[in-house]
């Protein structure tokens, strides 16, 4: 608390502080806040924080595991595997994460119903709704942006460390899983941090296809309600908030593993 | 030759590309121009307020320098679909009031417009970041040489600096391109015609969505490949007279 308030007590930066009380005391006054209460009450806005957080938790874990087997297919595959891991990398770095959302959304989405025999399987029921198509344009987005991190990662562990493992007669995966993985992840945890951040930015696009996320909560107050500007700073501090919640549980997570790398 | 622009008359596989109306290649250029005119705007836009906020950042008085923090880390922290829906709104807002406080008409900001100055304040916060840190790491030796010389702060800025932090900022600058030119398509949700808009609604149209998206992925992955040659033609430019070091692109 003490490292917290010290910096704070200087002139320039009480003055700041008090005008940014001022600004938030008339943000809660003088702004139309009368739709809060009958939208905590009804759930929504709730529900559209958990559908953000589990598509957020849900995309991430499942990214990242891709991920791994795509940089590992990049660093150390045969050329048939590394050519297909480094293009599509290569496609979902450089195309925007919204065209490949409605790419599957709308693309995909549309030639499903065509087939009768998918129209009759057990998937039909998650085809239809539009939250798997978020949830998978999200991983697979996440998985190409980490895919590159991991191989860069994964090429930065010394080469010593896998020929002392190799001397020692470990099998591969063996090699993998003791010594070479848990190496790039622990160089990959600086990074991912800050691509946890950008994850969570892009999930609103996911409201662009119907799904009800926080974003989309927003939108359906303001055309409720026909107010612009309350709801979206509402979001704006929500995520912000948010942020701060993925930066400090980083900085946690990087405090309890060594840095000393060899 | 001609069996391959046989292909884009109308009735053969990729008919719809055609660039006269009955095909949407047309509409789809010019959404490809539009997403280019935004973004080469806002970017210079972004360089400019990131060559003000660097220099801001590091040599700015304290009360400077915590509003440059607060810019920085505010823009970061929120995704850009919400900065852009919210400042899509205030912008015109503003511009509206100080014109009916001067007494004079309300006028309608082409979106175009709105649109380049949003997404290059938002890319002035990353600009801003990117450049404090090439700024940081031009050796200060050469820095102090400059002013033992007599340099003013615009002479050592405009002589050693920015030439010297150039080569370190490229990168960086490279990356936020590729982002902004992706971040483009954001503006779709506000209903802006750039081309992934343009290909939503030709989708719409025709039912070919999967055509269309995949045309209109293909535009940006070219774009992403020449811009990746060019910045990694200017890195190396940038670097002549360096130790090398092994550059980028995509």
């Amino acid at each position: 608390m003490r490292a917290l308030i010290k910096p704070m007590m200087q002139p320039h930066r009480l003055f700041l502080l008090a005008m940014g009380i001022a600004i938030v005391a008339w943000a809660i006054l003088t702004l139309d806040w009368s739709w809060l209460p009958t939208y905590l009450d009804n759930g929504l806005l709730l529900k559209g924080l958990w559908t953000t957080t589990y598509m957020l938790v849900l995309s991430w874990a499942m990214g990242l595991f891709l991920a791994i087997w795509l940089g590992l297919a990049q660093a150390a595959g045969p050329w048939y595997v590394a050519l297909p891991a480094k293009g599509f990398c290569s496609v979902i770095r450089g195309t925007p994460l919204l065209l490949q959302l409605w790419f599957l959304y709308y693309g995909l989405g549309s030639l499903f119903p065509q087939f009768p025999w998918i129209r009759e399987s057990w998937a039909w029921a998650y085809l239809r709704e539009a939250w798997p198509y978020g949830l998978f344009a999200l991983t697979m987005s996440f998985a190409g942006y980490e895919g590159e991190v991991m191989r860069g990662a994964l090429l930065g562990v010394p080469k010593g460390q896998l020929e002392a493992a190799r001397a020692y007669g470990m099998p591969r995966l063996t090699i993998l899983r003791r010594i070479w993985l848990p190496q790039a992840i622990r160089r990959v945890l600086p990074t991912l941090g800050g691509e946890t951040v950008l994850q969570l930015k892009s999930t609103p696009l996911i409201a662009t296809i119907t799904v009800l996320d926080l974003y989309q909560v927003s939108l359906q107050i303001r055309q409720d309600t026909f107010i612009i500007y309350e709801p979206l700073l509402l979001l704006a501090v929500l995520y912000m908030f948010y942020t701060g919640l993925i930066v400090l549980a980083f900085r946690f997570i990087e405090r309890q593993v060594p840095a000393k790398l060899g | 030759m001609n069996w391959l622009f046989g292909l884009f008359e109308p009735g053969h596989a990729l008919g719809l590309l055609a660039l006269s109306p009955p095909g949407w290649g047309g509409a789809l250029l010019t959404g490809l121009s539009h997403t280019l005119e935004i973004a080469i705007g806002s970017y210079i836009l972004g360089t400019v307020i990131g060559v003000g906020g660097a220099f801001g950042k590091l040599y700015g008085g304290p009360i400077v320098k915590d509003l440059l923090a607060i810019y920085t880390t505010a823009i970061r922290a929120i995704p850009e679909l919400i900065e852009i829906l919210l400042l899509y709104y205030l912008v015109p807002d503003i511009v509206n009031r100080f014109l009916l406080s001067l007494g004079r008409p309300r006028i309608d900001l082409p979106p175009i417009l709105v649109g380049t100055l949003v997404l290059g304040f938002v890319l002035g916060a990353y600009m801003t970041e990117v450049l404090r840190g090439a700024i940081l790491a031009v050796p200060h030796g050469q820095v102090e040489a400059a002013r033992a010389y007599g340099m003013t702060p615009l002479q050592v800025a405009h002589r050693v600096t920015l030439p010297q932090m150039l080569a370190y900022a490229l990168p960086g600058m490279a990356n936020l391109w590729l982002n902004l030119t992706k971040d483009t398509a954001l503006l779709a949700v506000i209903g802006f015609n750039e081309l992934t808009e343009t290909s939503l609604q030709a989708g719409g149209t025709t039912k070919a969505f999967m055509l269309f998206f995949t045309a209109a992925g293909i535009l940006y992955l070219i774009i992403s490949a020449l811009s990746g040659r060019l910045f990694a033609l200017a890195e190396r430019r940038a670097r002549r007279g360096q130790p090398s070091i092994r550059g980028g692109g995509i």
